[in-house]
Order: structure tokens, then C-alpha cells, then sequence
């Protein structure tokens, strides 16, 4: 099976400081896959030259063997990979429905097409069409961010800690939502994450970086094991 | 829905009467008020929908007018030839702003800079052309008042009145669907949110050069009335940025990005205005500047107390 995702060797720096030295993975199609790793460890950043907000530095990213890199966050958008913002960014003077609505007008030519594919993805993420949502709550905001990349019609879907903030049982749900979604549309999730209840109930595949390298792979099982991982959340051992 | 249909229709029917009624000076006010509506309604499709500030739309409103009015009083060749002409020329105009705007990254109040810029250094360049008469102005015939002649576009006032009124309504329809199309849901997208718009597959260099060609093209068509209607042009006048603040005042006043907004602030600002010049040289008080301090005051009124103007809050207010 070829991989959806293909990141190959990408490193960047900013102003001589390495956010992401020569990253490696695969995503294969159908699958839910979590980018973990201490604050600073360049996850923000190798999420972002996927998204094409920038550039990498050296190495190339393929989606469906199409190279992607170097593409604007548009066109990535149209090649099929939706994303949320960590920190949301509602259209603030519209509704619910008419945010999600704004995704869906990628593959939907008229308006009633937009808006019944919208009331879907509202319906299936539990939140009010009619709603402005400058009146959301934190929780809900999330949702309608990863609401409105579902309307784009995503085949891979980028979640930028979109858990962070939630409640446990919020958190719960929304794990509830990606699990149902990886089920029934086959989308393929990468999600970026500190909340490590979330990750360990909804990801098949870890990666954790550190310092900008990709330190371990595996199931979660593996990697809450793995000493590599231990070292860089809780620090080395050392003798008393 | 319904009951807004319903309002509009009877607004449009007695605006269609009013001719019947209103002396000349009535009417000319009429006039003035569905000229800024539809101005204003114009520069909202630029600033309201799509969140670009233009501070120089009275550049589109002289290129307009002196294209079309150029053609007719060199050449006598008539408007409705000038109209297109003038509108390809706007739009022109205006996707040049764009691009250099929007190609290096210009926006907010630097945009705004770029779109006084533009108007100014064109109110200087025509200044000093020939063909336009330069400072000394450019004086369209002034014939025929009887009769309607369309194609000329010279006839009595009510003619001007009806073709302003029929721009307005115009205006409004294409506006009220531009905001239930894909344009308009992508325009506020990227007046909301430029970086949320992207990451949905939104062109934004590409819509944002679509709104200013729809909001200069459509200016364009204010531009050849107010030539064709008041038969001077100065530059120093038109282009002046005066005119360019005067355009967005209504769509401010009423709110901007509404539908009705311009409607409103328009026959709020230059209705009560004239009226209150009007009610005060009646009782016999004519005070100069008067206008200005109305305005001034109606300004801080809805700066203080509506800041999204006036129409979010009657909508509000009656559920319209």
C-alpha cells in the first residue's frame, strides 16, 4: 500500500535556530496517526510546511505521490488535506452554518449544495446552525474549526491540538467524533497533541519529536515504554 | 423575510411615484440621496464584504466620468458607447491598486494609503492633460430637457431620477445575491479571517482582485450619472478626497457590509441635511457650514451609541 503521506528528509530553521532537522515518516491512507513531543519540539512547525504555510528548508513532503511542497495553504487545501488552527480562528461576524459553509463551497458549486453538506457536518459534531459564532464557547469553537475543514472534504485531516482546553469528557466526545469519521469516510487524521488521554485512545501510530528529530515510532503502547521518550517528557535518570 | 420583501416593495413603489409629487428641489435631493446610496452600496461590496478599506473610491468615480463624459464631448460619442468604455477602464484601474496591493502584502490602513495615493496622483495627472480640460474643467452641452433620449442620456430631471433609482434597486439585487453566492461567502471569510480563509482553499490574492473589480466596475457606472447629470467635471473636485469620504459616510452610517446600510445612511445623512438646511433658510436663518456640523454630529451619534451603524440595530430592534 502506498503511503497518503510521504514527508521525506524536511528540516527548517528559523533565523539559524532548527525548528525540524531531516523528519521522516509515512502516513498510510485510513489511518490515525499522532505527532507528539515536549513543547518546542517542532511539531507546530512540520504541521505548518504541511499545511504549506511555509516551506521547508531542504527535503520534500508527497501527498498521493504529488509533491506538495512549496504549495500555498489554498492549493493544499484543494489537493485534500483540511486543517484547524491551535489557536481557532472563527469567521467571529458569521454564523455556525455559514462558517462550515465557507469550507463546503470548495467542492460544492451552488449554495444549497454548501448548506446541506453543512448541516451534516453541524449536525455530526453536535453544534447549532444558527448560532453566531462570536457567542461560542471554547469547546464548541473547536469544533466548529474542525467542522469547517470537514466541509472541504478532507482525505487528510490535520488536527493542531484541537483538544487542548477540553474537559476530559469533551475531550472523550471528540475523540468519539474522529473515531466515527475515520470509520465511515476512511479520512486519514494526523493529529498533533499534548493531551495524551486523547492520543492514546484515538491513535494507531506515534511519532515523537524532540529537539526537531523524530526520536520514536509506534503504537502508543510502544512508545510509553520506550526509554527514548521517557527521557525527553520526564528528563534523564540519574543516581542519588 | 417575507415582511422585508414586503417593505421593499412598497418603499421601491413610492420612490416610483415620488416624481409625481416632489417639486424640483425635491427631487434634486432625491437624486443626491439614491446617488450615494448607490455609491456607498458600491464601495460596501470592496470594504463591507470583502474587508478592503478603500479611501480613494472617488478615483473610479472621476475616471468614469471623465471617460465617458471625454468621449461625448470630443468625439459625441454617446454614453451608453461611454458606460462600458468607462467601466473597463475603472476596473482597470482598480485591478492595478489590487495587484500592486495585494501581490506585496499591503493591507489594512497601508491599502487605505495606497487607494488616496492612487486617486491623487490621477487628480494631478489630469490636471495637467489636455484632454480633459485640465484644471479649467471639462463642460458637457447642456441640451434638450423635454424629451427622454436615453442613449445620450439628456433629459429632464425625472429621467436621472428614474435611471439613479433603477441603478440603486439594480445594485441592491446583485449585491443581495453576491452575498448568498460562493463570492460573498468567500469575501467575508477573508474579511473576517485572512489565514482561516486560506487554509480552506481560498485563492485570496484571487478573490480579494475580484472584489475590487466588482466594487471599482460598479462605481464606474456613479461616475458617468454624476458626469452626464451635473455636465462639469474639475478634477480638483472629483478626484478630491472629500468626495472619496463623503462616498463611505452612508455606508458607515447605516453599517457597513449590510445591504441596507447604504440605503439608509444616505437618506439619514443627506436627507435630514438638506432638511435641516431647508427648514432653517425657511424660518429665515441661513447659516453657512450648518451641513457639516450635522453631519459631524450624526457621525459622533453612531460612532457613540451604533457602532455597527444604524441598520444591525433596527434589524435588531424589528426583526426585519
Amino acid at each position: 500500500m502506498t503511503a497518503l503521506l510521504r514527508v521525506e528528509g524536511i528540516s527548517k530553521s528559523f533565523r539559524g535556530l532548527k525548528a525540524v532537522s531531516n523528519g521522516s515518516f509515512e502516513l498510510s491512507r485510513g489511518t490515525i496517526n499522532a505527532l507528539i513531543g515536549p513543547n518546542g519540539a517542532g511539531k507546530t512547525t512540520i504541521f505548518n510546511m504541511i499545511a504549506g504555510v511555509f516551506a521547508p528548508d531542504s527535503g520534500a513532503l508527497f501527498f498521493k505521490d504529488r509533491p506538495i511542497h512549496g504549495l500555498r495553504p489554498d492549493e493544499i487545501c484543494s489537493a485534500g488535506i483540511g486543517r484547524t488552527f491551535q489557536i481557532v480562528k472563527p469567521f467571529a461576524g458569521l454564523t455556525v452554518l455559514e462558517n462550515v459553509m465557507v469550507g463546503a463551497f470548495l467542492r460544492e458549486k451552488t449554495a444549497a449544495g454548501s448548506r446541506a453538506t453543512s448541516l451534516r457536518i453541524i449536525e455530526k459534531l453536535r453544534l447549532k446552525a444558527e448560532q453566531p459564532a462570536s457567542t461560542l464557547t471554547l469547546p464548541d469553537r473547536k469544533r466548529l474549526e474542525v467542522a469547517r475543514a470537514l466541509a472541504t472534504r478532507p482525505e487528510l485531516l490535520l488536527l493542531d491540538e484541537v483538544m487542548a482546553g477540553l474537559r476530559p469528557t469533551e475531550t472523550d466526545e471528540m475523540v468519539e467524533v474522529f473515531r466515527e469519521l475515520n470509520r465511515s469516510e476512511g479520512t486519514t487524521i494526523l493529529l498533533i497533541e499534548h493531551v495524551m488521554r486523547a492520543v492514546m485512545a484515538l491513535a494507531g501510530h506515534v511519532g515523537v519529536l524532540h529537539h526537531g528529530e523524530v526520536i520514536a515510532r509506534g503504537t502508543p503502547q510502544e512508545i510509553v515504554r520506550d526509554p527514548k521518550v521517557l527521557e525527553c517528557y520526564l528528563g534523564e535518570e540519574t543516581e542519588v | 423575510m417575507t415582511r422585508t420583501a414586503a417593505l421593499l416593495l412598497a418603499l421601491l413603489a413610492s420612490l416610483a411615484a415620488l416624481p409625481a409629487f416632489a417639486g424640483p428641489y425635491g427631487l434634486s435631493v432625491a437624486i443626491l440621496i439614491l446617488y450615494f446610496a448607490y455609491a456607498g452600496q458600491a464601495w460596501n461590496v470592496m470594504m463591507g464584504f470583502a474587508g478592503q478599506l478603500s479611501l480613494g473610491h472617488a478615483l473610479y468615480v472621476g475616471v468614469a466620468g471623465y471617460v465617458a463624459g471625454g468621449l461625448f464631448f470630443h468625439y459625441e460619442v454617446p454614453p451608453i458607447v461611454g458606460l462600458p468604455a468607462a467601466v473597463i477602464a475603472c476596473t482597470l484601474f482598480g485591478l492595478v491598486i489590487g495587484f500592486l496591493a495585494f501581490r506585496f502584502r499591503i493591507s489594512g490602513v497601508y491599502f487605505a494609503l495606497l487607494t488616496i495615493a492612487f486617486a491623487e496622483f490621477t487628480r494631478i495627472g489630469f490636471d495637467h492633460l489636455a484632454w480633459t480640460g485640465g484644471p479649467g474643467g471639462m463642460f458637457l452641452k447642456v441640451a434638450q430637457r423635454n424629451t427622454w433620449d436615453l442613449a445620450n442620456f439628456r433629459g429632464p430631471p425625472a429621467m436621472y431620477y428614474y435611471a439613479i433609482l433603477a441603478m440603486c434597486s439594480l445594485a441592491f439585487v446583485a449585491c443581495f445575491f453576491l452575498l448568498r453566492s460562493k463570492a460573498g461567502f468567500y469575501w467575508q471569510a477573508i474579511r473576517e479571517n485572512e489565514d482561516a480563509a486560506q487554509a480552506l482553499g481560498i485563492n485570496v490574492f484571487r478573490w480579494k482582485m475580484a472584489a475590487v473589480a466588482a466594487s471599482s466596475a460598479m462605481t464606474s457606472f456613479a461616475g458617468v450619472f454624476f458626469a452626464f447629470y451635473y455636465n462639469n467635471l474639475f478634477p480638483e473636485q472629483i478626484f478630491n478626497i472629500s468626495r472619496s469620504i463623503e462616498i463611505i459616510l452612508a455606508p458607515v452610517i447605516g453599517g457597513v457590509g449590510t445591504l441596507f446600510g447604504p440605503i439608509l445612511g444616505a437618506v439619514v445623512l443627506t436627507g435630514l441635511s438638506e432638511g435641516i438646511t431647508e427648514s432653517l433658510a425657511a424660518l429665515g436663518w441661513e447659516i453657512p457650514g450648518v451641513k457639516q456640523v450635522f453631519y459631524g454630529l450624526v457621525l459622533l451619534g453612531v460612532v457613540m451609541f451604533l457602532p455597527n451603524g444604524i441598520w444591525p440595530f433596527l434589524s435588531r430592534k424589528f426583526k426585519l
